[in-house]
């Protein structure tokens, strides 16, 4: 018992530090890639990982209108909220660390944590700026969580014969085979909507109306200096990955190893097959990162809240209750 | 206040219009657009003072301007340096003893904090070249609070 709790433990220390390193390179690779897309240098792939030892060396201020226990636990909540929701994800050719303490709706509701507690820490630091920017938060949470809804219950009930405990064990199988034609024009839809409520969900343009450096200085952020910076662009890192595992959880659960025979193992462990299989998950991490992310955040501009809205609720809800219907009728009617 | 080298490749800076004529500010986007490029050497343009590491003034400190330059100046965290861009900020230049103005940016900072590190960059405007070498003086100034100069 005890060491099964220590286990789990130190897999939760590793999977932990190891999103935090990723998903900062991640973003390193996304700033270069973006710089590239508009015929700049860039900075080098590293700028994240001194951006935040900076952020951590500087002055931590606290506003004097500031509920300051509040206002100094969001950040953590935000960070400890990101790391846990990777603790729920199957990882490459890892199941979850946590897997059988939860389920799909648990994985759905994290990922309302860290936008709440930016919203609540915008709130807490007594800045009008910042309530503003909290205000969008919310406005911008409570549009894509009904898509991002309706995405994961379809997909949960293309596996939902045994009920849904258990659900985030059973993602490891393949969508796609277990439906027909109708179903896979649905599965499409799904995927679809889902890529669109990524900008969203990271509050990137064009949907981040929240963090507006230009009209809002900051919004939500306005206020926090330092550790507590710091603490919020690391969830924001982590969130990147946990976003896109969520998408290859759900819709691209496949390895490669399985396609090479004969690779060597080190001690009766497929060492190898893990390895390759990471990186595998790495490089689909990258891809979906790159369509919904940078390629978007270049080329468009910021919208206005009314239209993030608007568009999340009826543009993208639309076409994914579209797909969700479709995968219904293919399930019930044998299509 | 402990930190090491990595704060040097990560300067933030905030942009502040202290009574310019707005030539300076665009050369400030000058040196941000792709033929120049400051986010090559980690510098990112921030919206708000609390995240700056730098401070861009640009202009003489008008009488207007004055108190919301104080209160930007102490809502910067530490460690901190001033960039004082264009001759106005630096002597007042073109407005030398106008009736609407208090005078240079460094006399109106050393008044409220006379430890101000102050990097100046002058010239009307000054170009882009200019602005990133002035980097590299933040990078040394940053060095010599270090101790490690
Ligand atoms: S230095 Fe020249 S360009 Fe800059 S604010 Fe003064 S007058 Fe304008």
């Amino acid at each position: 018992m005890i060491q099964a709790i220590a286990v789990k433990l130190i897999l939760s220390a590793i999977v932990a530090i190891a999103s935090i390193y990723v998903g900062l390179g991640l973003k390193g690779v996304d700033r270069k890639l973006a710089a590239r897309m508009q015929g700049r240098i860039g900075p080098p792939l590293r700028q994240p990982f001194w951006d935040v030892s900076k952020l951590f060396q500087k002055e931590n201020i606290v506003p004097y209108h500031a509920v300051d226990w509040v206002f100094n636990l969001m950040p953590l909540v935000a960070f400890t909220s990101a790391i846990v929701i990777m603790l729920y994800m199957p990882i490459g050719p890892l199941k979850p660390v946590l897997g059988g303490f939860g389920d799909l709706i648990l994985v759905v509701y994290l990922f309302a944590f860290p936008s709440l507690a930016m919203a609540i820490g915008g709130f807490s630091s007594g800045s009008p700026i910042g309530a503003i920017g909290a205000q969008r938060e919310m406005v911008v949470m409570m549009s894509y969580e009904l898509p991002l809804a309706i995405v994961v219950f379809s997909r949960a009930m293309i596996l939902s014969s045994g009920g849904i405990e258990g659900l985030t064990l059973k993602l490891a199988i393949d969508p796609w085979s277990m439906v027909g034609m109708l179903g896979i024009i649905g599965l499409c839809l799904l995927l679809a909507s889902l890529l669109m409520v990524i900008p969203g969900e990271l509050a990137k343009i064009p949907f981040d109306q929240p963090e507006a450096e230009t009209e809002l200085a900051g919004g939500v952020l306005a206020e926090y200096s330092g550790r507590n910076m710091g603490m919020f662009y690391l969830a924001d890192a982590v969130k990147s990955l946990a976003i896109a595992s969520l998408v290859i959880a759900l819709f691209f659960p496949w390895g490669i190893s399985s396609y090479f025979s004969g690779l060597p193992e080190l001690g009766g462990y497929a060492v190898t097959a893990w390895a390759l299989d990471g990186a595998f998950f790495l490089l689909k991490v990258f891809l979906i990162l790159l369509v919904s992310v940078t390629v978007v955040r270049v080329v468009m501009p910021r919208v206005k809240i009314d239209r993030a809205s608007s568009f999340y609720m009826f543009t993208t809800g639309a076409i994914a209750a579209i797909g969700m219907l479709l995968i219904y009728i293919c399930i019930n009617g044998g299509f | 206040m402990k930190f090491n080298k990595t704060f040097d490749r990560a300067l933030w800076v905030f942009h502040l219009n202290t009574g310019s004529c707005n030539g300076c500010d665009i050369e400030i986007v000058a040196a941000l657009t792709p033929r120049y490029d400051v986010e090559r050497f980690g510098l990112k343009l921030v919206g708000s003072p609390r995240h700056a590491d730098v401070l861009l003034m640009t202009g003489p400190v008008t009488r207007a301007m004055a108190p919301r330059v104080e209160r930007i100046y102490r809502q910067t965290p530490e460690p901190k340096v001033v960039m004082v861009i264009g001759n106005c900020g630096c002597s007042t230049g073109v407005y030398y003893e106008s009736y609407n103005i208090l005078g240079p940016i460094d006399k109106f900072l050393k008044n409220i904090d006379p430890d101000v590190k102050i990097i100046y960059v002058p010239g009307c405007p000054p170009r882009p070249e200019a602005i990133i070498d002035a980097t590299a003086k933040a990078w040394l100034v940053l060095e010599g609070l270090r101790g490690d100069a």
